[in-house]
C-alpha cells in the first residue's frame, strides 16, 4: 500500500512541485492521539495559515513538519525530500525549514548579531565576513538595523520575534514555518511582526502559519485550513473557510472568536491594566 | 450576650495580657541579653594569657613570612586549581553521560555521583594515595603529589559538579534546545554552543562555592604524605607547630585560608545577586 502511495506522490512533484506534502499524518503522547490522520499539501510559495480552537493539534502538526515532533505514522516530505525516512539527514533538511516560535527563543547570551551568525557559521559553515553580511542584510528587512548589537532581553517582544524571523531567513530557508507568531506579543506590537509577514508572503515565501490572527489570514494567506480535533476540518480559500465555512465547527470556531459579546468580555478583563 | 460579646472583640481586638509587637519587642530584649552573657561569659572564664602564649606569638608569627605565602599558600592554589579543573571537566562528562539516552551511561554516571558525594573526602585521598599503586604497579600518577591531589580532589569534585551542571543544563528553557535544532544544529552542535555557555552562567555561583570547599578540601594532602617543598597551608602550619611547641602557626595558616575563601565567598554572593538580577 505504501508503494501506491509513493508511486502517486511522485506523479504529482513531477506536474506541480508541491513543497510541503503531509499523508496519513499521526501523532500520540502515551494514550493521547493529537493527530488523527492529517493529509495535506502545500505548494511552492504558498502561504497556508492553520487556525483552529487549543488542543486541535495545529501546533503539533507544524512541529511534525520539522520533525520537532517525531510522527507516530505518516509520512512528511519537504522539498523532496522524506524526512520521516529514518536514513535521512534531518539536520541538513531543517536547514531549509525555518521556525519561528511562539516565545521567540532567541539565544539570551549573544548579541542580536551573533544571534543570525553563529547558526550560519556553525550549521553552515560560512565564514565570518560572509555571516555578517547576511545578517546585517536580514536584520535590515525586518527593520531592526540599529539592534544589532542589544543582547535580546532589551528588545521588546515584538523586536525579538523579528530577530527570530531574521535568524531564520539568514540560514536562507526555502519554507518557513509559523507557531502563534504573536500570541505572546502586547496588542500594539503585533503589527510589526505581521507586517514582516505580509512581506515574506508577498516575496514569495512558502509560508505555514499557525494563527489566531484572523485578518492576518484572510489577508494575506493563499489557503485557510481549519482543524478540530486533530483532523483537518475544513481546508480552502480565506474566503470560502472564514467567509461561509461549510462546518458546522468551523461556524462555531469563528463565532467565538468574533462574537462582540465575548470580545468585550475579553477587553474589560484586560482593561485595568497598565498596557 | 455572646453575640454582644464577639462584635466588641472584633471592634476592639484585645486579648489578654501583652500584645503581639510588646511580645516581639520583649523576646528581642532577651535574645540581646542573652547574646551579651555569653560573650561576657567567654571572656571571662577563658585564659587569655595562655592563649596568646600558644596562638598569638608574634615573632613566631613573623618568621613564617614569606616561606607560608611563597610555599604554602602556592601549593594550596596550585593543589586547589588543579583538582578544580580536573574535577570540572570530569564533572561536565559526567553530567552529559547523567542525560544521556544511552541507559548504561546514566547508571554509571548516577552510581558515580553516589558514590563519590557519599564517601569522606578522606577516604577517597588514601585510596588514591594506597589503593591505586597497589592496584596498577608500576604506574605513577603523572605530575607525582600534584597529581595524585587533582586526582583525588578531582574525583570528590565531580561528583558535586556533575549534580550542579545536570541541574543547569535542565533550567535552560527547551525552547533553546529546540530553536537550535530548527536551524539545523545536531543534538551535540547544540550542546556545546546553545545550551552549555548558557548553563555555565547559571551554575557560576554555585561552582565558585565549590572552589571554596576544594579549597579547604586540599588540606586532606596531609595524608598523603608530601616532601618539605609540596607542603600546603594545614601541613606547613602543624609541621612548624610541633617543630616550635606552639600553636601560632595554626593560627597564621588559618588566617591565610581565611585570606582566599573570604574573598570568594563575597564573589559568589555578587554572582548570585547577579544572576538574581539578570532573571
Amino acid at each position: 500500500m505504501s508503494t501506491r502511495t509513493r508511486t502517486a506522490d511522485t506523479a504529482r512533484t513531477a506536474d506541480t512541485v508541491p513543497e510541503i506534502e503531509i499523508s496519513g499524518l499521526h501523532k500520540s503522547f502515551g494514550d493521547n492521539h493529537v493527530l488523527r490522520g492529517i493529509d495535506l499539501e502545500i505548494g511552492t510559495g504558498e502561504v497556508v495559515c492553520v487556525i483552529g480552537p487549543s488542543g486541535s493539534g495545529k501546533s503539533t502538526l507544524l512541529r511534525c513538519v520539522n520533525l520537532l515532533e517525531e510522527p507516530t505514522g505518516g509520512r512528511v516530505v519537504v522539498g523532496g525530500t522524506e524526512l520521516t525516512d529514518p536514513d535521512v539527514d534531518i539536520d541538513a533538511v531543517r536547514r531549509r525549514i525555518g521556525m519561528v516560535f511562539q516565545q521567540f527563543n532567541l539565544f539570551p547570551h549573544l548579541t542580536v548579531t551573533e544571534n543570525l551568525t553563529l547558526p550560519q557559521r556553525r550549521v553552515l559553515r560560512r565564514d565570518k565576513a560572509e555571516a555578517a553580511r547576511v545578517a546585517a542584510e536580514n536584520l535590515q528587512r525586518v527593520g531592526l538595523a540599529e539592534k544589532a548589537d542589544a543582547y535580546p532581553s532589551s528588545l521588546s517582544g515584538g523586536q525579538q520575534q523579528r530577530v527570530a524571523i531574521a535568524r531564520a531567513l539568514a540560514m536562507g530557508p526555502s519554507v518557513m514555518l509559523f507557531d502563534e507568531p504573536t500570541s505572546a506579543l502586547d496588542p500594539e506590537l503585533v503589527g510589526d511582526v505581521l507586517a514582516v509577514m505580509r512581506m515574506l508572503a508577498d516575496e514569495g515565501m512558502t509560508m505555514m502559519v499557525v494563527t489566531h490572527e484572523m485578518t492576518f489570514a484572510r489577508e494575506v494567506a493563499d489557503r485557510v485550513v481549519f482543524m478540530d480535533g486533530g483532523v483537518v476540518v475544513e481546508d480552502g480559500t480565506p474566503g470560502q473557510v472564514i467567509g461561509s465555512p461549510a462546518h458546522e465547527r468551523t461556524r462555531h470556531f469563528l463565532s467565538r472568536l468574533l462574537d462582540p459579546a465575548m470580545a468585550e468580555v475579553e477587553e474589560g478583563r484586560g482593561g485595568p491594566g497598565p498596557g | 450576650m455572646s453575640g454582644a460579646d464577639t462584635t466588641r472583640e472584633r471592634a476592639a481586638p484585645r486579648k489578654p495580657g501583652l500584645s503581639r509587637r510588646r511580645k516581639r519587642a520583649l523576646s528581642r530584649a532577651v535574645q540581646y541579653a542573652v547574646f551579651v552573657a555569653a560573650v561576657a561569659a567567654l571572656a571571662v572564664t577563658a585564659d587569655w594569657g595562655r592563649l596568646r602564649n600558644q596562638f598569638a606569638q608574634g615573632d613566631l608569627a613573623g618568621e613564617m613570612f614569606p616561606e607560608i605565602i611563597t610555599l604554602a599558600l602556592r601549593n594550596t592554589v596550585l593543589y586547589t586549581v588543579s583538582g578544580f579543573v580536573f574535577g570540572l571537566v570530569l564533572g561536565m562528562v559526567v553530567a552529559l553521560m547523567r542525560l544521556s539516552s544511552v541507559g548504561p551511561y546514566r547508571w554509571v554516571a548516577g552510581v558515580y555521583i553516589e558514590i563519590f558525594r557519599g564517601l569522606p573526602a578522606l577516604l577517597i585521598f588514601i585510596f588514591v594515595g594506597v589503593a591505586v599503586p597497589l592496584a596498577f604497579p608500576g604506574t605513577e600518577i603523572p605530575g607525582g603529589t600534584y597529581g595524585k591531589v587533582a586526582l583525588a580532589l578531582g574525583l570528590v569534585s565531580a561528583a558535586y559538579m556533575a549534580e550542579t551542571i545536570r541541574a543547569g543544563i535542565q533550567a535552560v528553557p527547551r525552547g533553546q534546545m529546540e530553536a537550535a535544532r530548527s536551524l539545523g544544529f545536531s543534538h551535540a552542535r547544540a550542546m556545546v554552543s546553545i545550551i552549555v555557555p548558557q548553563a555555565f552562567r547559571i551554575v557560576i555561583p554555585p561552582l565558585t562555592n565549590e572552589l571554596v570547599l576544594l579549597f579547604k578540601d586540599s588540606s586532606l594532602v596531609l595524608f598523603l604524605g608530601v616532601t618539605l617543598q609540596e607542603r600546603e597551608l594545614a601541613k606547613y602550619g602543624r609541621d612548624l607547630a610541633s617543630t616550635t611547641a606552639n600553636s601560632t602557626p595554626i593560627l597564621v595558616a588559618g588566617l591565610c585560608y581565611l585570606l582566599v575563601t573570604v574573598p570568594l565567598g563575597f564573589v559568589v554572593r555578587r554572582l548570585e545577586a547577579k544572576a538574581g538580577e539578570a532573571k
